[in-house]
């Protein structure tokens, strides 16, 4: 009766200092919370934030070094996403809800540098040397980095507007009290 | 045949009588016709004429582009005037590309698809493509190609097909009128759509307030065993496929499923004519019965009009309006959208125009909830629409989503029923839209990441070629400067644009 005891609990104080010691020395540096923000974030590698890609802002994300207001793609849904992810309160207060944008080139403009092409994260920009470039509208996702580069301003951001298939009803007005 | 009970619904006042005893007038030639590219639920038609042309009556002017799409025709003969912006009947008053057709008078028919000679022995496939090519689409509103419908016997296991002219929706009474009227064309395009779907079985769903109906389409369908002429009770929103569809076999379509995952396609009256034309005399979709009713119209009546008549156009031969009208409605009273103009064409899917004065709308001020309760009795749908609502209210769209918002028909029962004139049904298709939007949102996105997953390997990709070419080059170099031989050329390695 006491051997078994004692060697069990021999066993279990040894395997015990074990795990410790390697969940210690062994462990993967990677914070997972990053992994998780990654995912909530666009993934579109734009560079708006600041950041070079999504990993790191997410990793600064993870730290507390960047506000959840960081993304301006993103706009409201991922500010929230992120807030509730880190259990913080946004601040809305500066968040201006941005109109979808898409980048257009000045056909006349276009000098043919190729600047724009290497800018564009989703290969979005049709183009070669010293020929007339043209984007994309459906693959661009508005970050307005090509437009940043091009040495001729040939390239402007335009609102993605309206359609007929894209409309719908409004939120009917507060007047409209629902408890 | 037995009924089954459909759950909720109500009874609104009909005030078909404005219109439901005068018979179908056809409209003469307006000044102009404005045809859409897009009259259809998909791709719009892509144009085949340019300004200036001369096209003949019946010619098409615009072919379908896509899977699902429907081409557009020229309901008379005349020139083409331009193809520009033109606002849409829809309640945003947004332009949309349209054809815009001078009629020169002669009316002249151009050269027609010959007339399928014994449609009930030819391959289904023949008759799709005429229904295709004819540019029909359904005529209930909803505007669906009609030859994908007509397609779907390849795909599921089908049964009955079901022509849809219970017509529930207040004032209208075009579906009415062509069954009293067209009786044994409906009933021929009827067996003709059996024949493309592949089933033996046609049951016809008519509310019983139109007797004359159900005796006109009783009578033409007496000839066929396998028809069956049914008057289903008088409840809104029984011209609901889903709802006709559970009267009739008492089963509920599941929620994102179609009614012909129960084996039955449904295809409103019209839709039926639309097809015995097509198949019988090669004439594609031109013309179409509409009410035009309201209390402020001069003369309500069920016109013939030319698809692509002026609303405007329309009325004047109406007689004009004998008072003001607070309300344009395109459709009818519970789920027709207002309307910002006149200045907008009839198209496919225009079942009527009502000119509502103001005793006629609800403007009433909204009060607060009451808790009643007796939006949820009457959802047809079984939802709660109040519980919704507050969700709505508050922006957590996500619940309301979970509370079935998806699920809404949009018919309107649960706004006309408060007595506190909460308007339900606008919050849910804001919220139905919103969803919409932000699903939108979520694939641009994903496919904005696979995107730039796929840039980010390229360009390593490249850096990696460059490396080696630079290695490549450093080691033929060396062997040069020991050999003193001419060096092979280096493999010289340009970034290549690459479409994603």
């Amino acid at each position: 009766m006491l051997v078994a005891i004692g060697s069990l609990t021999a066993m279990g104080v040894t395997l015990g200092t074990i795990l410790g010691a390697a969940a210690k020395f062994l462990a993967v540096e990677e914070n997972p919370l990053e992994e998780e923000l990654k995912a909530l974030l666009p993934g579109s590698q734009c560079g708006q934030c600041g950041f070079v890609g999504c990993g790191q802002a997410a990793a600064a994300l993870a730290k507390g070094e960047a506000p959840v207001t960081l993304c301006p793609p993103g706009g409201k849904a991922v500010i929230e996403a992120l807030a509730k992810k880190l259990g913080v309160t946004a601040d809305l207060s500066e968040h201006e809800e941005k109109v979808p944008e898409y980048a257009f080139i000045i056909e006349d403009l276009c000098i043919g540098c190729t600047r724009c092409i290497r800018e564009c994260s989703v290969d979005a920009i049709l183009g070669a040397n010293k020929l007339m470039h043209t984007i994309l509208a459906e693959p661009c996702h508005g970050c307005a980095k090509c437009a940043s580069v091009c040495p001729t301003d040939a390239i402007v951001m335009r609102p993605i507007t309206v359609t007929l298939g894209t409309w719908h009803w409004s939120k009917p007005g507060d007047s409209h009290p629902v408890h | 045949m037995k009924l089954f009970q459909v759950r909720g619904g109500i009874h609104p006042d009909y005030r078909k009588d404005q219109t439901s005893e005068k018979a179908i007038v056809v409209m003469p030639l307006p000044a102009a016709l404005y045809i859409p590219l897009q009259q259809h639920i998909g791709a719009p038609a892509e144009t085949l004429v340019v300004e200036g042309d001369l096209v003949k009556k019946g010619q098409m002017l615009a072919r379908s582009q896509g899977a699902v799409s429907a081409p557009q025709h020229a309901a008379t003969s005349g020139r083409i005037a331009a193809i520009t912006e033109v606002p849409a009947p829809h309640p945003s008053g947004l332009p949309q590309l349209t054809i815009i057709l001078e009629p020169d008078g002669k009316d002249e028919w151009g050269e027609l698809p010959a007339p399928i000679e014994n449609p009930f022995t030819v391959d289904a496939h023949a008759i799709h493509n005429r229904v295709a090519e004819s540019g029909i689409v359904g005529m209930g509103g909803a505007a669906f190609p009609s030859a994908i419908k007509l397609t779907l016997g390849t795909q599921k296991k089908l049964d009955t097909l079901l022509l849809n002219g219970a017509e529930c929706e207040p004032y209208l009474t075009c579906d009415d009128r062509l069954m009293r009227e067209h009786a044994a064309e409906i009933i021929d395009g009827g067996r003709i759509m059996a024949h493309a779907l592949g089933v033996s079985r046609i049951v016809v769903g008519i509310e019983d307030n139109k007797p004359q109906a159900i005796a006109a389409m009783t009578q033409a369908a007496s000839a066929f065993p396998t028809i069956e002429v049914v008057a289903v009770p008088v409840q809104y929103p029984m011209g609901s496929e889903r709802h006709l569809v559970q009267a009739i076999t008492g089963r509920e379509t599941p929620a994102r499923k179609l009614t012909a995952d129960l084996g039955i396609v449904v295809h409103n009256v019209a839709t039926a004519r639309a097809i015995y034309n097509a198949v019988r005399f090669g004439r594609p979709l031109l013309t179409r019965v509409v009410t035009v009713s309201g209390s402020a119209v001069r003369t309500p009546q069920n016109v013939e009009v030319r698809i692509g008549t002026k609303l405007s156009d329309l009325i004047d031969f109406c007689g004009g309006f004998a008072l003001r009208p607070e309300r344009i409605i395109n459709g009818g009273p519970m789920m027709g959208q207002p309307l910002p103009s006149l200045d907008v064409p009839v198209v496919k899917g225009t079942s009527g125009i009502l000119a509502l004065t103001a005793e006629e709308i609800n403007d009433n001020p909204t009060s607060p909830c009451i808790r009643c309760g007796t939006c949820v009795t009457i959802c047809p749908c079984g939802l709660s629409p109040v519980e919704m609502a507050a969700f709505i209210r508050k922006d957590n769209l996500e619940t309301a989503a979970k509370l079935g918002v998806m699920d809404c028909i949009s018919c309107g029962s649960c706004s006309w029923v408060c007595p506190s004139h909460i308007p339900l049904v606008h919050y849910f298709n804001y919220a139905k839209g919103t969803l919409n939007d932000q699903d939108r949102e979520r694939r641009k996105n994903d496919r904005v990441k696979t995107l730039a997953e796929a840039h980010t390997i390229r360009v390593e990709k490249v850096a990696e070629a460059k490396k080696a070419a630079l290695a490549a080059k450093k080691a033929a170099a060396a062997v040069t400067a020991d050999s003193e031989t001419t060096p092979p050329p280096a493999p010289s390695v340009q970034e290549e644009k690459v479409n994603a």
